[in-house]
């Protein structure tokens, strides 16, 4: 008589009381868990509500089509009432293109345009190193990118044919051999050069042969002399190649052959176009000269320990404003009289200099961290002092400072719009003087800033997003 | 020691760039086709790239009628932005050739930056503007006023000077620049806003409502603004001088932009004659053409009508000519004659 009762199907849960779900739940955990946060709470809802009902209307009431300041604010006062403020945005529809390209000659906007595209893509391989399908995605939208601004820019059909190579030519390198796409980053420099200042073609292909002749005489010595020795005269024959037979064959080439595109001068460079320009070209300089200053006052050699102590310390020494005076007043004093030195090219050198002194800290402070069995274990292989540090240390060094590193660079970038104090027109305040000196929009405020800010923020944003990305990626341990 | 033989290696190559460039900026110039004008980063009326690029205003004018004289072509002028650090080093190492960026002649500026200001082609003072409602009417009665003024200018003395020496206080509210200034002023952070009285008119000008704000009587400064140029090289002081008299002399003979051509073949002037490089052989004398002159006059107009095109009655800043009139109205602008 054992009856048994066996459940055979649970009852459905219960739902937990209302305090302990949904919404309410949240609320309570997130925002009044107590005294203390309620008040906060309170206090930062009042906040928010200020601000909003503050410069809500300003945006609602944005303006896009109008001739002047003052047209805006005719067309805010009959659309929202007397008294109502509100966003001129016409002064960006009128003006974005100094904010974007400062005076360059708007039928030449393509080179910028395809300069930009093809950094992209000569970033590709540093950027995704010999990963197939984030290279073919990125050059999938390099090459969307370029049909549509070298379309919107009025681009020759010879630059659309070039582009359309170019990208397919990578293409199939991606396919067969992403190694193969460092080439094209090592030319890209001397490509964007001339893209941008125009010019005989033969200035930056001879320039770059110095690089080539550098690298034959290293080659050429290093079996005999042992790679520092060779190094220094691989520099040595460069320098030479740059000082005395550089400009003679430019000239001769170009006399013979000819070929190039219409230059443009320095002066007409402005806005984001000189922003990206200066901190693109410092940062991808600024990087190698950074680690090697960072190896040198590591180094046991005391000539070359005391050299990038004194260098890194007395840059770091003194305010970016200081040697930007120097590079744009000084120096003219001290170069015999009738040169001109790009004053856009002084610029980046300083900056590049600058930032390679803070970079050369951050990556020490990489050195510092790997534990001295790193470097008694390359020794214990028999690695050579370049091996050792190319194979076993930097990797780690690198890795360890990638936060850092990324930092500087969006320091640096924020730095180039300090260019403004020499008379160059960077964005923030450059082009917004000009802009604010015509008197159709005398008296605006906010609207540049914000236009700015937002390309600065878009562009800040994504290089901490790749850190954050490549930290993700080259984690190798099990923290 | 060794400090001192840094500084007078310094000094030394200072001087010889200086004196090798100064020997010769009208060849240079010549030489490079094309004349490297320093100019203002952005002034409303005076000096300023429009949305195409091509630079507008009073003192860019001056810089294409010099254009005109040196090579018969106003447009072989490049402008260089200078700021108001910059503006005298560009000068002085030879960066530019000349500097029409509404520099106020001063004793330390003529003397110790070794450089020459050759013409007033703008005589400018410091004035005050305050709202209407505030019920003042004249500066003396700003006793106990918040004032906005920008740092580190000359303005800012004179504010201090004219204060003291009235026994009056305020309380200074210090801006970066011009548009920062207006938004505080606009703000009510100020009660009055205090600057050249040709930047307080082109602000004014431009205010949503302009007829709630007065610009004081008082001018508690002089301000004489002019073009620039180094120490060193007269003829190209002279250049510079005698480009813009002959833009005086022009309007004093009623020679304008349009009829300069007509006046040159008619005239029984004998002055005008010598201006028009009929006869005398002015130009050459200092190393141009004899049409030089009739070339800057028939590139921007005579001074009046570049005053009127910029900044005078009728634009939207609305000078009026007050001590820039001529001196046979009234004004400072006076030539000085051309034989």
């Amino acid at each position: 008589m054992d009856k048994h009762f066996a459940r055979t199907e649970m009852l459905p849960p219960l739902a937990p009381p209302v305090t302990e779900r949904g919404v309410v739940k949240w609320l309570r955990e997130n925002l009044f868990s107590g005294p203390f946060n309620t008040i906060l709470t309170l206090v930062a809802l009042v906040v928010i509500y200020k601000l909003v009902s503050a410069a809500l209307p300003w945006w609602l009431n944005s303006v896009w089509t109008a001739e002047s300041l003052s047209q805006c604010r005719e067309i805010v006062a009959a659309t929202a009432g007397e008294g109502a403020s509100g966003a001129c945005w016409a002064m960006i529809r009128e003006r974005w293109h100094q904010f974007i390209f400062g005076f360059y000659p708007p039928d030449l906007w393509w080179r910028p345009v395809l300069a930009f595209g093809l950094l992209i893509a000569a970033l590709g391989p540093v950027l995704y190193s010999g990963q197939k399908r984030s290279l073919t995605i990125l050059l999938g939208i390099v090459a969307a990118y370029l049909v549509v601004t070298l379309s919107l820019t009025g681009a020759p059909t010879g630059a659309f044919v070039a582009a359309a190579v170019v990208v397919v030519a990578l293409f199939a390198a991606v396919q067969v051999a992403p190694g193969r796409m460092l080439l094209f980053t090592a030319i890209y420099p001397a490509l964007c050069f001339w893209l941008l200042w125009g010019g005989s073609i033969w200035t930056p292909v001879v320039a770059m042969l110095g690089f080539v002749v550098m690298g034959v005489v290293y080659m050429a010595l290093v079996g005999r002399f042992g790679p520092t020795a060779s190094a220094i005269a691989g520099v040595v024959a460069a320098v030479l190649w740059w000082l005395f037979l550089d400009i003679p064959i430019t000239q001769a080439l170009a006399d013979m052959i000819g070929g190039g595109l219409r230059s443009v001068e320095s002066d007409e460079f402005g806005g984001f176009l000189l922003a990206i320009t200066i901190g693109v070209t410092a940062i991808s300089f600024s990087l190698p000269i950074g680690i090697l200053l960072a190896l040198g006052r590591q180094s046991d050699m005391l000539i070359v320990k005391t050299l990038c102590v004194g260098f890194i310390e007395f840059i770091r020494g003194v305010p970016l404003i200081t040697l930007l005076f120097t590079a744009s007043l000084l120096l003219q004093y001290f170069l015999p009289p009738g040169t001109n030195f790009d004053i856009i090219l002084r610029v980046i050198i300083l900056v590049t200099l600058f930032a390679a002194a803070y970079l050369a800290e951050v990556i020490r402070g990489g050195l510092a961290a790997l534990p001295r069995g790193q470097y008694e274990a390359a020794d214990a292989l028999g690695l050579d002092y370049w091996r050792a540090q190319r194979l076993i240390i930097l990797p780690q060094a690198l890795k360890i400072s990638i936060p850092a590193i990324v930092s500087t660079f969006i320091g640096l970038f924020k730095d180039t719009t300090l260019v403004a104090f020499v008379g160059l027109m960077d964005p923030l305040k450059g082009v917004t003087q000009i802009v604010r000196a015509d008197i159709n929009w005398k008296g605006i405020y906010w609207e540049p800033y914000i236009f700015v800010g937002a390309i600065f923020f878009v562009i800040c944003f994504g290089m901490s997003r790749y850190s954050m990305y490549l930290e993700r990626k080259l984690k190798t341990d099990h923290r | 020691m060794k400090k001192s033989v840094f500084l007078g290696v310094v000094a030394a190559t200072t001087m010889v760039a200086g004196a090798a460039s100064a020997q010769a900026t009208l060849e240079a110039v010549k030489a490079r086709g094309e004349l490297i004008c320093g100019s203002n980063t952005g002034l409303t009326g005076f000096g300023a790239p429009d949305a195409s690029g091509n630079w507008t205003g009073f003192d860019v004018d001056l810089c294409r009628a010099l254009a005109a004289a040196i090579f018969g072509d106003a447009t072989k002028v490049r402008f260089v932005p200078t700021t108001g650090e910059t503006r005298f080093t560009a000068l002085q190492s030879g960066e530019v050739d000349v500097l029409i960026r509404n520099s106020t002649w001063t004793y330390s500026r003529d003397t110790e930056l070794a450089l020459d200001f050759v013409a007033v082609n703008y005589y400018d003072g410091q004035g005050f503007m305050v709202k209407s409602d505030l019920g003042v009417s004249s500066a003396k009665e700003l006793d106990g006023a918040t004032v906005c003024i920008q740092t580190g200018t000359t303005t800012e003395l004179n504010l201090a000077d004219f204060f003291k020496q009235n026994n009056i206080s305020y309380q200074p509210v210090t801006v970066a620049d011009d548009s920062e200034a207006q938004r505080q002023y606009l703000a009510g952070a100020c009660d009055a806003y205090t600057t050249d009285a040709s930047g307080l008119a082109a602000s004014r000008a431009t205010m949503p409502d302009a007829a709630n704000h007065i610009i004081l009587p008082e001018i508690i400064s002089k301000e004489p603004l002019g073009p620039v140029v180094r120490h060193g090289d007269n003829n190209w002081g002279d250049i510079v001088r005698w480009t813009y008299y002959a833009l005086l002399i022009a309007e004093e003979k009623g020679i304008t932009k349009a009829n300069v051509e007509e006046v040159a073949t008619s005239t029984a002037d004998e002055e005008v004659k010598r201006l028009l490089g009929l006869s005398g052989d002015m130009g050459v004398k200092i190393g141009l053409d004899n049409a030089a002159f009739k070339n800057a006059i028939a590139a921007v107009g005579n001074y009046g009508e570049v005053f009127a095109a910029n900044i005078g009655e009728g634009t939207a800043i609305n000078l009026a000519r007050g001590l820039n009139a001529l001196w046979t109205q009234g004004g400072l602008q006076y030539a000085p004659p051309l034989r």
